[in-house]
């Protein structure tokens, strides 16, 4: 670790409490064409207090994994299985009514587009003051009220503007506006679903100040949605990289852009223009992602490979440590483990000895 | 790409290009109420070197893609000229225009939108050929797209040319919107963030594809983003745009590396760098972009411009040199002009911020 210059900061993460396990799950979608696997058996840990940047692009699962953690895939998609255990209980055990309850108080999302998450005909002070007593029932309007100004105060927003309509707020003061309602109700996870594509960058970059700020100043967890692995560098303590519904890697921030694994990772980071460097060489990944009704045997990214072997096409993989594991470090999964599904890693490990995360 | 043949295949003047704004209906009923317009565009001018690809930058609302539309006769300025191989667009009939448009072509961010469901891509694509006439058979005109398919890697191209565009993917549409445009033998693109809805992994290749092009062809890009980590990869020049008027325009390196107009540092800055390790320079300009109906007066940046004084509330500062870097000009009464003894300093030292 001390090749590194500089550390990113954990210090407000529990490495030891994970807020959200997401256990096994699997997401199916019912088409024409038969059944599309959009995600498919996927285990994932959220620790208190961390950004987690989930990237993909299109069709890899990250939204839908961020629209399953809340019960909220739309039909004709399903959850197949897996567990979904927050504070130590099963969401998928919930019925509507305490998932109602979870949704947004609990566990707040964030779209590309707020104009579709606010209601338009009502006033911005209305929407806040309406969500916090769903919740509270036993707030008064005017302590509900008192609340939404402070908070809105911190995010920038006025109480003159408080008394407008949403097409009233442009893009960015929106986006403040979702951020605000899921303080105000104190959740303890937001996710944040491509929250700053439609913004303008440097109206973006206001954001995700402001984003970093709210972090430490309430102790946020954060689960970051988004293609743009910029935002994930600047953003995300730790990273997972989807592909085609399952996991190609997870790492921290630093060791992921420094030291990926997995040769999807290595591609994509390569593949994005940077503007802080002077005549770059893109990385022209083949192919395109798959077609998840037929998805490919196998490593789903094997077509893509530029290291495909013959075990690619027959087995599928399973996300391992890939990081070097000291004496009485046996333990599976956790903060700091950098892990990757990749055949080239099993075998280095040991195909026997690897195990499922 | 070499300097020997570097003269001007586009040119605009002084180009303004204002969009009445629709009145109330009270407004229309009583006939009361001033007409007010977006000043969409306001006066811009910019030359592009044949060969060379020219990136017009700026945020949503800042006419980066009005002034591409007018730059091809797609839009009649308001006011000003458009000046494409000396011939003036303006003073053509639409005739002429319509022949003139062979060799200015488009792309258009949305390759699913630019193409007709209904057509076959080698019909669809080749639509050009017969419109102006430049085929004289079947045969010939379906040789001739298929050439192009396998161009812009449509391989084998005849068997994308009786295929669909639902039937391919977003990347290969796009790829086919580019033949679209090759096949035409333009001089000119018009790129309108042409790669903008691609996938990551996708975008690099489309990238790659249309500098590969452009010099195999020689053509001339002028290049639409938002993106200006994209920009840098692919442009020559650049213009930045704000609020309907370039702020900065000069060779890419130059503007990079030694931005002088603060919104030109601002948006340099905030884009996000792939590097965990690398630190954003903060802070930001406070606010948005206002509307173009009534821009803020004197300098249009300056209520969200950090470095602002009296001076820039009151008088419009205009795109002048930049002291010894020829090429390069800013308009900022601290960067350049008269009162560039008043300058405070670099907003953002870039430099600093690159090193970490």
């Amino acid at each position: 670790m001390s090749l590194f210059q500089v550390v990113p900061d954990h210090s407000q993460v529990n490495k030891q409490e994970i807020i959200l396990s997401i256990r096994d799950l699997s997401v199916e979608y019912q088409t024409r064409r038969g059944v599309l696997s959009a995600i498919d058996t996927l285990s994932l840990d959220l620790y208190k207090g961390e950004v987690l940047g989930l990237v993909g692009e299109s069709g890899s699962g990250k939204s839908t994994l961020g629209k399953a953690i809340m019960r909220m895939i739309p039909s004709p998609g399903r959850i197949t299985k897996g567990q979904l255990i927050f504070k130590n209980q099963d969401l998928m055990a919930y019925d509507e009514n305490q998932m109602r309850d979870v949704r947004g108080k609990q566990i707040s999302m964030i779209f590309q587009d707020p104009m579709t998450s606010l209601n338009p005909v009502q006033r911005i002070d209305n929407h806040i003051i309406e969500a916090i007593r769903v919740h509270e029932p036993n707030i008064s309007k005017d302590e509900a009220l008192a609340r939404s100004e402070s908070l809105m105060e911190r995010l920038g927003i006025g109480r003159r503007r408080l008394k407008e309509y949403p097409h009233q707020l442009s893009g960015g003061m929106r986006q403040r506006v979702m951020i605000g309602l899921a303080l105000a109700l104190k959740a303890n996870i937001i996710i944040a679903d491509e929250a700053t594509t439609s913004l303008d960058v440097i109206v973006e970059a206001q954001f995700l100040d402001l984003l970093r700020e709210l972090k430490e100043e309430f102790g946020l967890t954060i689960l970051l949605v988004t293609h743009n692995i910029g935002i994930v560098a600047e953003l995300a303590d730790r990273v997972a990289v989807m592909y085609a519904g399952r996991l190609a890697e997870v790492a921290n921030v630093d060791e992921l852009f420094h030291n990926p694994k997995h040769p999807y990772t290595q591609g994509l980071l390569r593949s994005v223009p940077n503007i802080a460097i002077d005549s770059q060489d893109l990385y022209r990944m083949d192919g395109t992602p798959p077609n998840l009704v037929m998805p490919p045997s196998g490593c789903r990214f094997h077509p893509r490979c530029p290291h495909v072997m013959d075990i690619c096409h027959q087995k599928q993989p399973w996300l391992v440590r890939v990081d070097e594991i000291g004496e009485g470090d046996e333990q599976v999964g956790g903060y700091d483990k950098h892990l990757a599904s990749c055949w080239l890693h099993q075998e280095y490990q040991g195909a026997t000895q690897a195990r499922r995360y | 790409m070499s300097d020997h043949n570097s003269s001007t295949i586009l040119r605009l003047q002084k180009v303004k290009k204002y969009f009445p704004v629709k009145r109330d209906l009270l407004q229309q009923i009583m006939r009361v109420g001033e007409q007010q317009y977006v000043h969409a565009v306001d006066g811009v001018s910019f030359e592009i070197e044949q060969g060379k690809v020219f990136g017009l930058v700026g945020e949503s609302g800042s006419g980066k893609s009005t002034t591409g539309r007018l730059a091809v006769g797609l839009l009649e300025p308001t006011e000003g000229e458009v000046i494409f191989e000396d011939v003036h667009l303006n003073n053509l009939s639409g005739e002429e225009l319509r022949k003139m448009r062979r060799y200015m072509q488009v792309i258009f961010q949305d390759p699913m939108a630019s193409m007709n469901p209904r057509m076959s891509l080698g019909e669809g694509v080749g639509h050009g050929l017969k419109i102006h006439r430049l085929v004289n058979s079947q045969q010939e005109f379906r040789h001739r797209v298929s050439e192009i398919f396998e161009k812009v890697g449509l391989t084998p191209g005849d068997a994308y040319f009786d295929r669909y565009p639902h039937q391919i993917s977003g990347g290969q549409r796009q790829r086919a919107v580019i033949a679209r445009a090759l096949v035409m033998q333009p001089k000119l693109i018009l790129a309108d963030e042409p790669i903008a809805m691609a996938d990551v992994s996708v975008k690099a290749i489309l990238l790659d594809l249309m500098v590969q092009l452009q010099r195999e062809f020689g053509l001339t890009y002028l290049f639409i983003t938002h993106d200006l980590a994209t920009a840098k990869y692919i442009c020559d020049r650049i213009a930045i745009m704000y609020l309907g008027e370039i702020i900065e325009v000069g060779d890419i390196r130059t503007v990079y590396t030694n931005p002088k107009h603060p919104y030109t540092e601002a948006l340099l800055a905030a884009v996000p760098v792939p590097d965990p390790r690398f630190r954003r320079p903060a802070p930001m300009p406070r606010g948005e972009i206002p509307n173009a109906i009534n821009p803020p007066s004197g300098c249009r940046f300056h209520p969200r411009c950090p470095i602002a004084q009296d001076i820039c509330k009151t008088e419009h500062p205009r795109l002048l040199d930049v002291p010894g870097q020829a090429g390069h000009m800013a308009a900022c009464h601290f960067r350049t002009g008269d009162y560039i003894h008043l300058d405070p300093g670099p907003l953002i030292n870039m430099n600093v911020a690159m090193a970490e």
